[in-house]
């Protein structure tokens, strides 16, 4: 056993320091699995498919024996039997029992899968068009997880880097070796949450709450995607998350709680202009740029354009609204559950006051907290 | 009947102009329409599917942008179930199940030409979509909402097409079963039915089952979308999972019915090329039938991510493993078919031994993918689009090339160019593996489907895939040539072409008359 679980590691060592030089990587099989479930799925993968191999070569090897001997350009004669009730019975018999020893090993994953009782730690994990939000339910952090590969990567002017569209500004920390329970659910379409190498795939769903769980073998990072299409940027949502020891756990979790506090802080705080407008343009283009694109003049017939818009030129109460609330029956999401009031005013202002646009006021966090029902 | 005394009046040949294929109620013309139909809509998906890999050549974005990629996918998807393999399936029923079963035509020839002259219609709403205000529909061939919900007026047009194409299907279900229950020549009993007309007799039935139930899922689209229901919003008390569960209700059988016919033409090609009778007919006629009615009750491994309980995701998975037994059966027979045969290798035959193997390793990737706790990785990969690529391109579309290269010559009275039918068949046969195999790996190490970019780990396995993906769309116009060259001459073929063909069908001259069996023949 210790041989077969170092040989993956080894493995997948040379083919990280290979990918970094170059792109070679022929990758045939799932990731090194990372988790209890992934290692049980991985044995069960490899198991039936050996098993498929076996049947066609049988099955296989003895058509292409008659395509090679039976043929009428070596004079072969055709037999005329066309029916045997035996031969019949036994191979239905045979695939029925090679399915049956399938099933009970399949039986048995799947129930394991499926008891997500008594977990360490609980993270309700919120699908967005096109970011994820992780939500630690037992110590009041929560915050949103973007794609992190810069647009010039994207748009073939830089050269891509080796976590090319795997990257992102916050990643999912957990603790090793401890069950993690997610809670799963979507805010506007269906999205799903996969990490190949934990071996978690959930769909989460608007309305509803799923819930998954994995245990995470030894520290590292483990990336996935989103796995179910959700609209123009379904490919640019990746999902990232880091395994630490305890201990930095701890630590990253004390560090995380402390900025909350700091965000608190900020409320109530008086921004300059240069201060707003820096930090806007950065939730801009974290939140906005992907529907709205980053020069703000938006999709033609699909995302309406910032630059010029009655929206954005017009008064802030309107405009602060459709940032609170959303748009229904649009793709337009409401940002009040989902940013604080420095961010909303931040971007407020940068909408009202870049991208070609220029009210000239200012949007402070006090308005923000005013205009919140 | 009318039709019929009127064409009689006017003598025996096919009227000219025009006008001939708009008014047809000759089950031949009718089956040629079918055909054309789908080969001109093979090539517009097709070219969507070329555009697909040329944007998944390298990672980065190079032409398409990410929402018309999504376009592509979804209409590709669309208009290859809908608008090809569907109605290249109803053209055979139509040439050949009367030809087959020594009736005149078809019960209903009025009906028949309506159901073939909707379809242009719900193709015409499908093409114009891409031209509207936000583009095509982008949500997936399998509309699934709250996705679905937020697009534009094109996605209302799609709901329509898909409407029109389900009464089609549903008219074209009708005919077919009426014909083959009761116009059948004296003595032809239903266990004496070329296997061909009991896959259809089998896939019409479904499709009656079946086409409802999608129609009644996209009103419910529609109305959600125009009418403020809340059959899939959960905050107006929905579910969005329910759309899914009716959806794949409809969609799996789909997938038989996209198979079952390319099952029976493939059990009509071995025995003429093996010179030896299909062995097992009747097992196979059973194995068809229990393949149908399992169909209908696995519908969920569609849907193992959603988080269905446990119980759900157990049965769903028994119930699909269980599709492999009469599967198998059915290639056994195949192979023992073959077996102690006289075996030739002409284009039908080489596409036909191409099918068995080919959708066969489709059917064990989808044992794979049987087993729900692989699934879980495996699901929505492109792993997943490897797999029914291999059952549809190398199982149902290679059907399909081996019965027009089989019946051709009954079609049109000429031999086809065998030696560029071999080169069609080595192109498409290397090329398709060289497209689909790698995208198995590609899955398993994590690429997601519909995405127009992808992480640098994936990018040789796609290069390849690529390479293959156009390749293979280029050798289908070889295809074509070879179908154009053949109608238009070539060494004039005899009433039976080939030495091992059994069946009424080889008993009319070559080309068969524009009137056949009037008289009906005495089977023995």
């Amino acid at each position: 056993m210790g041989l077969r679980r170092a040989l993956p590691v080894v493995l997948a060592a040379a083919c990280a320091s290979l990918a970094a030089a170059a792109w070679a990587d022929y990758q045939i099989n799932f990731p090194p699995p990372k988790s209890s479930l992934a290692y049980a799925i991985n044995d069960l993968h490899i198991l039936i498919m050996w098993v498929c191999v076996g049947i066609f070569i049988v099955v296989f090897g003895t058509m292409f024996y008659a395509i090679w001997k039976h043929r009428k350009s070596v004079g072969h004669q055709a037999a005329q039997f066309h029916e045997s009730t035996t031969v019949e019975i036994i191979w239905t018999a045979i695939p029925f029992l090679i399915l049956i020893g399938m099933a009970w090993p399949a039986t048995r994953l799947i129930l394991e899968q499926k008891d997500t009782s008594n977990p360490d730690v609980t993270i309700k994990v919120t699908g967005y068009q096109w970011k994820w939000e992780y939500d630690y339910l037992q110590d009041g952090v929560k915050f949103m997880s973007v794609l992190a590969t810069p647009r010039e990567q994207i748009e073939n002017k830089a050269p891509k880097g080796p976590n090319y569209l795997l990257e992102v500004d916050e990643p999912m920390v957990v603790p090793v070796g401890k069950k993690v329970r997610l809670l799963l659910t979507a805010n506007d379409v269906i999205h799903a949450w996969w990490v190949p190498a934990l071996g978690v795939k959930q769909d989460t769903i608007p309305g509803f709450i799923r819930d998954a769980w994995f245990t995470a073998t030894e520290p590292g990072t483990y990336r996935g995607q989103c796995a179910e299409l959700c609209g123009k940027d379904h490919g640019f949502m990746p999902i990232v998350v880091e395994v630490k020891s305890e201990a930095d756990y701890a630590a990253w979790l004390a560090d995380k709680k402390a900025k909350v506090a700091a965000a608190a802080a900020d409320a109530g705080k008086v921004f300059s202009k240069e201060e707003l407008m820096a930090r806007g343009a950065t939730v801009y283009n974290a939140n906005c740029a992907s529907c709205h694109m980053p020069d703000g003049k938006g999709l033609p017939g699909v995302f309406p354009a910032i630059t010029g818009s009655k929206v954005a030129t017009g008064a802030k109460a309107g405009h602060i609204g459709i940032v609170l609330a959303g748009k229904p029956g649009s793709a337009m999401p409401a940002f009040g559950p989902q940013l604080n009031d420095a961010d909303i005013a931040a971007v407020v202002t940068y909408q009202r006051n870049g991208l070609g646009n220029s009210t000239g006021d200012l949007v402070q966090p006090a308005e923000i907290k005013a205009l919140r029902k | 009947m009318q039709a019929h005394a009127l064409e009689h009046e006017h003598g025996h040949g096919a009227p000219s102009g025009l006008m001939r294929w708009v008014t047809t109620t000759n089950h031949k013309d009718i089956g040629t329409l079918y055909l054309w139909f789908a080969a001109v809509m093979f090539l517009l998906a097709g070219s969507m599917a070329m555009a697909i890999r040329a944007e998944l050549f390298q990672p980065g974005l190079q032409l398409v942008s990410p929402d018309f990629f999504n376009q592509l996918t979804t209409l590709h998807g669309l208009i290859m179930v809908f608008g090809v393999i569907m109605p290249a399936m109803t053209g055979f029923a139509n040439w050949q199940v009367p030809l087959m079963i020594g009736a005149p035509d078809m019960a209903f020839p009025r009906m028949n030409n309506w159901s073939f002259w909707i379809l242009p219609a719900a193709a015409i709403l499908l093409v114009i979509s891409l031209f509207l205000p936000g583009g095509a529909a982008a949500a997936g061939w399998t509309l699934y909402p709250p996705l679905f919900i937020q697009g534009g007026i094109s996605y209302d047009l799609t709901i329509f097409a898909i409407h029109i194409l389900g009464a089609s299907s549903i008219m074209g279900s009708l005919n077919i079963i009426t014909t083959i229950l009761n116009m059948r020549a004296p003595g032809m009993t239903l266990m004496k039915m070329p296997l061909f007309v009991w896959t259809w007799l089998i896939t019409a039935f479904l499709l009656i089952a079946v086409m409802p139930v999608l129609a009644g899922a996209v009103t419910m689209l529609l109305t959600d979308r125009n009418f403020d229901t809340h059959f899939f919003n959960a905050a107006g008390g929905g579910d969005p999972v329910l759309f899914q569960h009716v959806f794949w209700f409809f969609g799996h059988p789909e997938v038989y019915i996209l198979i079952l016919p390319a099952f029976g033409i493939v059990s009509q090609i071995i025995p003429t090329f093996a010179r030896k009778p299909l062995f097992g007919y009747a097992s196979m006629v059973y194995a068809t039938a229990s393949i149908a009615i399992l169909s209908f009750l696995v519908w969920a491994h569609h849907m193992f991510t959603v988080g269905m309980p446990a119980v759900g995701q157990l049965y769903f998975m028994y119930a699909t493993m269980l599709i492999a037994v009469p599967t198998g059966v059915k290639v056994f027979n195949w192979v023992a078919t073959m077996w102690r045969g006289s075996l030739t290798f002409e284009t039908p035959m080489l596409f036909a031994i191409a099918f068995v193997a080919l959708f066969t390793i489709g059917g064990f990737t989808g044992l794979v993918l049987a087993m729900a706790p692989v699934d879980i990785q495996l699901h929505d990969t492109y792993y997943v689009v490897a797999h029914f690529h291999y059952v549809l391109v190398s199982g149902a579309l290679f059907a399909i090339y081996a019965g027009v290269y089989y019946w051709l010559p009954k079609w049109t009275g000429h031999m086809y160019n065998e030696t560029l039918g071999k080169w069609h068949f080595w192109l498409s046969m290397i090329s398709f593996n060289v497209l689909f195999f790698p995208q198995h790996f590609l899955g398993l190490a994590g690429m997601p489907r519909r995405i127009p970019d992808y992480a640098v780990q994936f990018t040789e396995f796609n290069m390849i895939s690529s390479i293959g993906g156009f390749v293979f769309g280029a050798s289908q116009i070889l295809m074509l040539i070879v179908v154009l060259q053949c109608i238009r001459g070539g060494r004039k073929a005899e009433a039976k072409p080939w030495e091992g063909a059994q069946g009424l069908e080889w008993t009319v001259p070559s080309p068969a008359p524009y009137h056949t069996f009037e008289t009906p023949p005495v089977v023995k």
